[in-house]
């Protein structure tokens, strides 16, 4: 090839690129799809939970666009959802979210699955000033690095045993407990273990057992010979599903009597039908329960929801897939509000959301997470063998009495 | 606080008990990684995710309604035509270049078995019920499950099995043959590609009953095969490729490593520890392995 038969080779190229990338960063809004982008776990070690998530997500766009879709300046708009499987790794998730941005000319994201994910998506996004509403990253470091573009629907991980302590002392007669805790080493976990470190400040409590458990660890019969040991008031256990089924499993087989057991991750561990009457007792902390009377104009009630949920997927919706769907309503309200596809429009009406769904209030605060919606605690109630989630805290949606303290080993059947 | 377990006694006798239970199902791993790292020269990565496989497998049966513990002779069983038809795949074209390469081939092994493990029975953390109950000791204050009790007695009793197996029958000698001089052995009639292959599937039988065993007293996951691998190669290490009851012994020694570093160095520092002290081995050791070719007795 001679030279100037290169040269036109590669102006042909250049303009080639430039019209894809020219055509491309007009993707965001093609004829009446409003195109959001997501990374999810569709492998991988979060794989089920990223399909939640995706139920989630697909569940409220069908909704949504049967339901009249999105009015932006008189036109109704209808929402698609581009997918890319990001293999349960952070590295991956970050390169996908480039690539949804760059490539495939996304303005508006959704959020992958877990805190780990979202922390490696969010300076992505952040970088190129995409507003994401996500539903699964729950680490109260992502809301303490300044993010403008980020958006929660979902309470921060600190908060969600705080409320425990707090049964813990009131049950107490207000005085200070002894809290014996075991934390996997992971960004979610120890956030949690922060939570607890705060409410036992607040309250006068005392910790007395602090362990932290490895990532790998599937055997916690040393951190339960202690707690048999010292006798706290209450035992807390964060460690994803892994910790509450090693938790429950060894409790019951080493007959750990603790008058108050606290842990994270029991509905999708299906502690209750994993562990049946082992599990009963435990108090578990949830983003959403279908029970809460939320309600909003796209679902329904909670219960609406969970019917309708298990009519398309065929199984009970875990609050990962409830706060997955609430994200898109946050993003059709946040539209609708803007009237207007421009990014700074739409994250400054998502700024100013404060809305209920059924999933529950939103209103984001200064660091992009909700601040209008408490966390619940269940607890494990059986009858014979069939064992259920029954919602004890807050008061307001408590369908049942907290029972605590917990019986001893020695008189369950 | 983290010394807590000098203050009182019976932690002191748990530790022990749950470190010595635990070090006897290590020994089992690790067993079928000395035999066939012994006869094959092979060091298996994938070790850790066979148990796991074993495991599932005693999962599935349980879903079906049958006693787990069942699993601890259906999976052999299974994992055994699961390990032949690897070493006929894969083991059989890394057998005699040098350990760097079956290292990686079992290393790729560990992933493909990952990845298929969590398409087929998905990323969710499984147990399997045995309902064994529990033994107490010194007015409760010590507490053993029956099952690892269970495990522990079943895991010797197919050692000790094996053992006379390697003895007696034919297949055993000529592993052992193997093991001493593939080249002689070979010469002498024997089919070293046949005692390859069963070398390899007697090694993940035994993972299978492992994985079992794991299914009804730890927790299941696709990713959680990594630290057993660890375990039994550490163990092997320690005792050396030839010596049996040394494996025992090294087992249960981990086992109590572990528990007393959970104990005084905290939780959080359990498997880093049995890292470092992999490390103080290899150091101590420098691969004495390789220059002094030990065998299988």
């Amino acid at each position: 090839m001679n030279k100037i038969a290169k040269l036109f080779v590669t102006f042909i190229s250049a303009i080639t690129l430039a019209l894809v990338s020219f055509t491309s960063s007009f993707a965001k809004v093609e004829g009446e799809y409003i195109v959001l982008g997501s990374a999810i776990s569709l492998t991988g070690k979060y794989s089920s939970n990223g399909v939640h998530t995706q139920n989630g997500y697909n569940m409220a766009v069908d909704r949504i666009n049967k339901m009249g879709g999105v009015e932006v300046q008189g036109k109704k708009y209808k929402f698609e959802i581009i997918y890319y499987d990001d293999e349960s790794n952070p590295k991956r998730a970050a390169q996908l979210a480039e690539r949804l941005i760059k490539q495939d000319g996304v303005h508006y994201m959704l959020g992958p699955y877990s805190s780990g994910l979202t922390k490696a998506i969010a300076p992505v996004t952040e970088k190129y000033k995409i507003p994401m509403v996500e539903a699964n990253g729950a680490s109260r470091s992502l809301f303490t690095k300044g993010y403008k573009y980020l958006f929660a629907v979902l309470s921060p991980a600190n908060q969600y045993l705080e409320v425990a302590i707090d049964l813990a002392v009131e049950k107490n007669g207000g005085k200070g407990v002894k809290i014996a805790q075991a934390f996997e080493q992971d960004a979610f976990s120890q956030d949690v273990r922060l939570g607890i470190l705060d409410a036992a400040k607040r309250t006068g409590s005392e910790i007395i057992i602090d362990d932290k458990l490895p990532k790998e660890l599937n055997d916690m019969a040393a951190t339960l010979a202690k707690v048999k040991a010292v006798k706290p008031d209450v035992l807390v256990v964060s460690g994803h599903t892994k910790g509450a089924l090693t938790a429950i499993r060894q409790i019951s087989e080493m007959k750990v009597d603790v008058p108050m057991l606290a842990m994270t991750h029991c509905d999708a561990a299906k502690l209750s039908k994993q562990h049946g009457k082992k599990s009963e007792f435990a108090l578990c902390a949830s983003q959403w329960h279908k029970n809460l009377s939320y309600k909003d104009k796209f679902f329904g009630s909670g219960k609406k929801y969970a019917k309708d949920f298990q009519k398309e997927f065929g199984y009970d919706p875990p609050y990962q897939s409830a706060e997955s769907s609430a994200a898109l309503l946050v993003f059709k309200d946040a539209f609708e509000r803007a009237n207007s596809f421009d990014r700074d429009a739409v994250r400054d009406a998502l700024v100013d959301t404060e809305m209920q769904t059924f999933y529950g209030n939103i209103k984001f605060g200064p660091g992009g997470q909700n601040v209008a919606k408490p966390m619940i605690l269940f607890q494990v109630r059986c009858k014979g063998d069939d064992c259920e989630n029954r919602v004890v805290a807050p008061t307001k949606w408590a369908s049942d009495k907290f029972y605590h303290p917990i019986p001893k080993w020695s008189e369950r059947s | 606080m983290d010394f807590l377990i000098f203050k009182a006694p019976m932690l002191m006798v748990q530790a022990s008990l749950d470190g010595i239970l635990l070090g006897i199902l290590f020994a089992l791993i690790a067993y079928g990684m000395a035999l066939q790292w012994g006869v094959m020269n092979i060091i298996n990565i994938a070790q850790g995710d066979l148990v796991i496989l074993g495991g599932y497998i005693a999962y599935t049966i349980y879903l079906w309604g049958i006693h787990p513990a069942w699993g601890v002779i259906i999976s052999p069983i299974i994992m055994f035509f699961v390990g032949w038809a690897l070493y006929k795949l894969v083991i059989n074209k890394v057998v005699d270049r040098d350990l760097f390469i079956s290292i990686l081939a079992t290393f790729g092994i560990a992933i493909v078995f990952q990845q298929l493990m969590n398409f087929i029975f998905g990323a969710d953390v499984v147990v399997a019920q045995s309902e064994y109950g529990t033994t107490m000791l010194f007015d409760n204050s010590v507490t053993l499950p029956n099952s690892k009790i269970f495990s522990a007695f079943i895991s010797v009793l197919y050692a000790i099995a094996l053992v006379i197996y390697m003895r007696k029958s034919k297949l055993g000698r000529a592993i052992r043959a193997t093991a001493q001089n593939a080249r002689a052995a070979k010469i002498l009639g024997v089919d070293t590609e046949k005692v390859y292959a069963a070398t390899f599937g007697i090694n993940a039988a035994l993972c299978g009953i492992a994985g079992a065993l794991i299914s009804i007293t730890l927790t299941l996951h696709p990713y959680v095969g990594l630290p057993y691998t660890v375990r039994s190669f550490m163990i092997v290490i320690v005792a050396g490729l030839g010596n049996l009851p040394a494996v025992a012994v090294s087992g249960m020694g981990l086992g109590l490593f572990e528990e007393f570093a959970d104990y005084i160095l905290g939780t959080e520092f359990r498997i880093g520890a049995v890292f470092l002290l992999l490390v103080l081995i290899l150091v101590y050791r420098r691969f004495k392995l390789s220059r002094k070719r030990e065998y299988l007795k």
